[in-house]
C-alpha cells in the first residue's frame, strides 16, 4: 500500500511539473512575448516592463525562477489589472467550488439512485425507461440545459432567481444546469456495477440470511457498485470545470471561470496559464484522492 | 449482427439530419432563401410555413442556417474523430503488442490525462496563438479525444496477441509494425468503430463549447455552438433562436449515442444495457 501511494505520488509530482513547463513554454510562444499587445506604450516603457519581470534574461534562467516560484505557491500576476492570479483564486474560487461541488452532487445523487433502481429491476420497462432518459440526458448541452431552465424555473414559474449569486436559492439552477449532464453518466456507470456487484456471492449471503431486500441492495451491494461512479468523477470533475465556464457565462456568476473566461478576449496570458496550472494541480490532488478512496471502498484493491 | 430497433431508427434519424444538412442550403437556395441576405424588416419572425424555423434578429432565415451548421458540425466531428481514431489505435496498439515497460509508461500517460482538464488546455492553446482556425480546431480536439481509444483497442490487442495466426505471421518473418497494422488490428475493428461512435458527439460537444466561448468556428460560418450561443441571449424575447438549433444538436448527439448503443450491444452481447 505505502509503495503504490509513493509510486502515485511521484507520478502526480511528474504531471504537474510537466504542467508548469508546457504552460511556461506557451507563455513565451505567445506571438511576440507576454507584454506585445499594446501598441501605444513606448519603447522605453516597453523595456522597461520586459526587464521588471526578467524577460531580459535567458530562456533557461527565467524557466528556472518560474517553476521556483510555483514551487512557493505563486501562480503569476495579471498584466492587464493590478491583481495576482493567487489572489483571483483566493477571492473568486470559493463561488466556484461551491457550484461545482453542487453540480458533483447533483450528477452523484440522482445518477446513482437512477442507476441502482435500474439495476434492481434489470431488464423491466422501469430499467429501460430509466436507462433511455439517462441517454437523452447526456445528450442536452449545459448551454443549452442553462437558459432552458432560467427560462422555465426563473421567468414563467418565478420560481428561482434566473442569475447572479444573491442567497442560497440562486445556487440551484446553475448546480442543476451544470450537474444534468453528468446524471446519465453516473446512472450508466452505477447500473453496471452495481449488476455486477448483485450477482456476487455475498449478496446471496445477505440474502439467505433473510436481511431485507432494502438493505441488501443500498447497503450491501452499493459499496461494491458505486466503485465505477468514484473512478468517473475525476475524469467527471475535469469536464466540469470547462463546464463551469459556460455555466457562470450564461448565469452571471462572478466566478473563477468567469475570469479565466474574461483573460481570453483580455489577452491576459499569465492568468491564463496561472489558472491552468491551478486547475490541473486540483485535478491531480483529486485523482490521488479518488485513488485511494477506491482502496477505501473496495478493500480487495488494497492488496495491489 | 443485429442492431436494436432504436438504434436503427436512430441511424435512419442521423442519416435524414445529415442529408438534409448536405442538401437543405441547396434547395432552400432554388426557392430565393439563403443564410447570408440580411433583412431587418423581417427580423426575429417566429416559426411559420415560410421561414419553419422563423428568422433570426437579422432576418436571416434560421432552418438554412442551422443546416449549414450543421455541415460544419458533422464535418467537425467526422474529421477529428478520424483524427482521433488514428492517434488512439496507433497508440493502443503499440503499447500493447510491445509491451514492458513501454506499455505501463504510455498508459500512465494515459491514465494521467484522463483526469486532466484537456478542454482547458486547448483553451489556452487557442488563446495564446490567437488562431481560430478551423484545421487548429480539428487538430487540437483530435488530439484530446483519442483516450478512450487506446484503452480499448489495447484490450484488443492484447487478446489477440498470442493467437495462432499472429504467431504464424511472426514466424513468417513479418516485420513487427506489419503484423500490428495488418493482421492485428483489422481484427480489433469492431470495439473501435463503435467507440469512434461515442467519440462522434463529444467531440461534436467540444466543438460546440469552444465556439460558445468565442474560440471555435468563426463568422460567417456557423456552426451549431455559435447558433446556440447567440440563441441563449435571446431566449426570453425569441424562444426559437436556442430552441430550434439546440433541438437539431440535442437530437443529432442522442441518436448518435443510441447508434453507438446498439452497436455495442449487437458487437458484445455481455455489456448489453437493453434486450434486443
Amino acid at each position: 500500500m505505502i509503495r503504490f501511494l509513493l509510486g502515485r505520488l511521484a507520478s502526480s509530482l511528474v504531471v504537474i511539473f510537466v504542467v508548469a513547463t508546457a504552460s511556461f513554454l506557451l507563455l513565451h510562444a505567445a506571438p511576440g512575448g507576454p507584454f506585445a499587445t499594446d501598441a501605444r506604450r513606448s519603447a522605453a516603457v516597453q523595456h522597461a516592463m520586459e526587464a521588471r519581470y526578467g524577460l531580459h534574461d535567458s530562456l533557461w534562467r527565467q524557466y528556472v525562477r518560474e517553476i521556483g516560484s510555483l514551487a512557493t505557491g505563486d501562480l503569476g500576476h495579471s498584466m492587464k489589472k493590478d491583481v495576482s492570479v493567487n489572489q483571483l483564486i483566493a477571492e473568486h474560487g470559493p463561488t466556484s467550488a461551491v457550484v461545482g461541488l453542487l453540480g458533483l452532487s447533483t450528477a452523484v445523487v440522482f445518477g446513482v439512485l437512477m442507476g441502482v433502481t435500474a439495476a434492481w429491476r434489470k431488464h423491466t420497462w422501469v430499467d429501460y425507461l430509466l436507462m433511455t432518459i439517462a441517454l437523452v440526458g447526456i445528450s442536452i448541452p449545459s448551454f443549452v440545459m442553462g437558459p432552458l431552465l432560467i427560462a422555465a424555473f426563473a421567468i414563467q414559474l418565478g420560481w428561482l432567481p434566473p442569475a447572479r449569486i444573491d442567497g442560497l436559492t440562486s445556487y440551484v439552477l446553475p448546480a442543476l444546469a451544470l450537474g444534468l449532464i453528468y446524471v446519465g453518466s453516473v446512472a450508466r456507470l452505477a447500473r453496471g456495477g452495481m449488476l455486477d456487484a448483485l450477482g456476487q456471492d455475498f449478496v446471496r449471503t445477505a440474502r439467505a440470511k433473510g436481511l431485507p431486500e432494502r438493505t441488501v441492495v443500498w447497503k450491501h451491494a452499493l459499496r461494491l457498485g458505486i466503485t465505477p461512479v468514484v473512478t468517473y468523477l475525476g475524469p467527471a470533475t475535469a469536464t466540469m470545470i470547462s463546464g463551469s465556464f459556460v455555466i457562470e457565462k450564461i448565469f452571471q456568476i462572478p466566478g473563477l471561470g468567469t475570469y479565466f473566461v474574461n483573460s481570453i478576449t483580455d489577452r491576459d496570458y499569465p492568468v491564463l496559464t496561472g489558472v491552468f496550472v491551478f486547475y490541473a494541480t486540483m485535478l491531480v490532488l483529486l485523482n490521488l484522492v479518488v485513488d485511494l478512496a477506491y482502496g477505501v471502498i473496495d478493500p480487495r484493491t488494497r492488496r495491489r | 449482427m443485429r442492431l436494436g430497433r432504436m438504434a436503427l431508427g436512430c441511424a435512419v434519424v442521423f442519416g435524414v439530419i445529415a442529408l438534409g444538412c448536405l442538401v437543405g442550403p441547396l434547395i432552400a437556395g432554388a426557392f430565393g432563401v439563403d443564410a447570408t441576405t440580411i433583412d431587418t424588416l423581417r427580423g426575429a419572425q417566429p416559426p411559420s410555413g415560410a421561414h419553419w424555423f422563423g428568422t433570426d434578429t437579422l432576418g436571416r432565415d434560421l432552418l438554412v442556417r442551422v443546416m449549414i451548421g450543421g455541415r460544419i458540425a458533422i464535418l467537425v466531428a467526422v474529421v477529428t474523430t478520424v483524427i482521433a481514431l488514428a492517434i488512439g489505435v496507433s497508440w493502443g496498439a503499440i503499447a500493447a503488442y510491445t509491451g514492458g515497460h513501454v506499455d505501463n509508461v504510455m498508459m500512465r500517460v494515459v491514465d494521467a490525462l484522463y483526469g486532466f482538464p484537456t478542454v482547458v488546455l486547448v483553451i489556452v492553446v487557442m488563446s495564446v496563438f490567437e488562431t481560430r482556425s478551423l484545421v487548429a480546431l480539428f487538430a487540437l480536439i483530435g488530439a484530446i479525444s483519442w483516450l478512450t481509444m487506446a484503452r480499448i483497442t489495447r484490450g484488443q490487442v492484447l487478446a489477440l496477441r498470442d493467437a495462432e495466426f499472429v504467431e504464424a505471421a511472426r514466424a513468417l518473418g513479418v516485420p513487427a509494425w506489419r503484423i500490428v497494422f495488418r493482421h492485428v488490428l483489422p481484427n480489433a475493428f469492431g470495439p473501435v468503430i463503435v467507440y469512434a461512435t461515442l467519440a462522434m458527439p463529444q467531440v461534436m460537444l467540444t466543438e460546440a463549447f469552444l465556439s460558445f466561448l468565442g474560440l471555435g468556428v468563426q463568422a460567417p460560418l456557423a456552426s451549431w455552438g455559435t447558433l446556440v450561443t447567440e440563441g441563449s441571449s435571446q431566449i426570453v424575447v425569441y424562444p426559437w433562436l436556442l430552441v430550434c438549433p439546440g433541438l437539431a444538436m440535442g437530437v443529432t448527439i442522442m441518436a448518435l449515442n443510441f447508434i453507438c448503443d446498439g452497436l455495442r450491444d449487437a458487437l458484445d452481447p455481455r455489456t448489453r444495457t437493453r434486450r434486443s
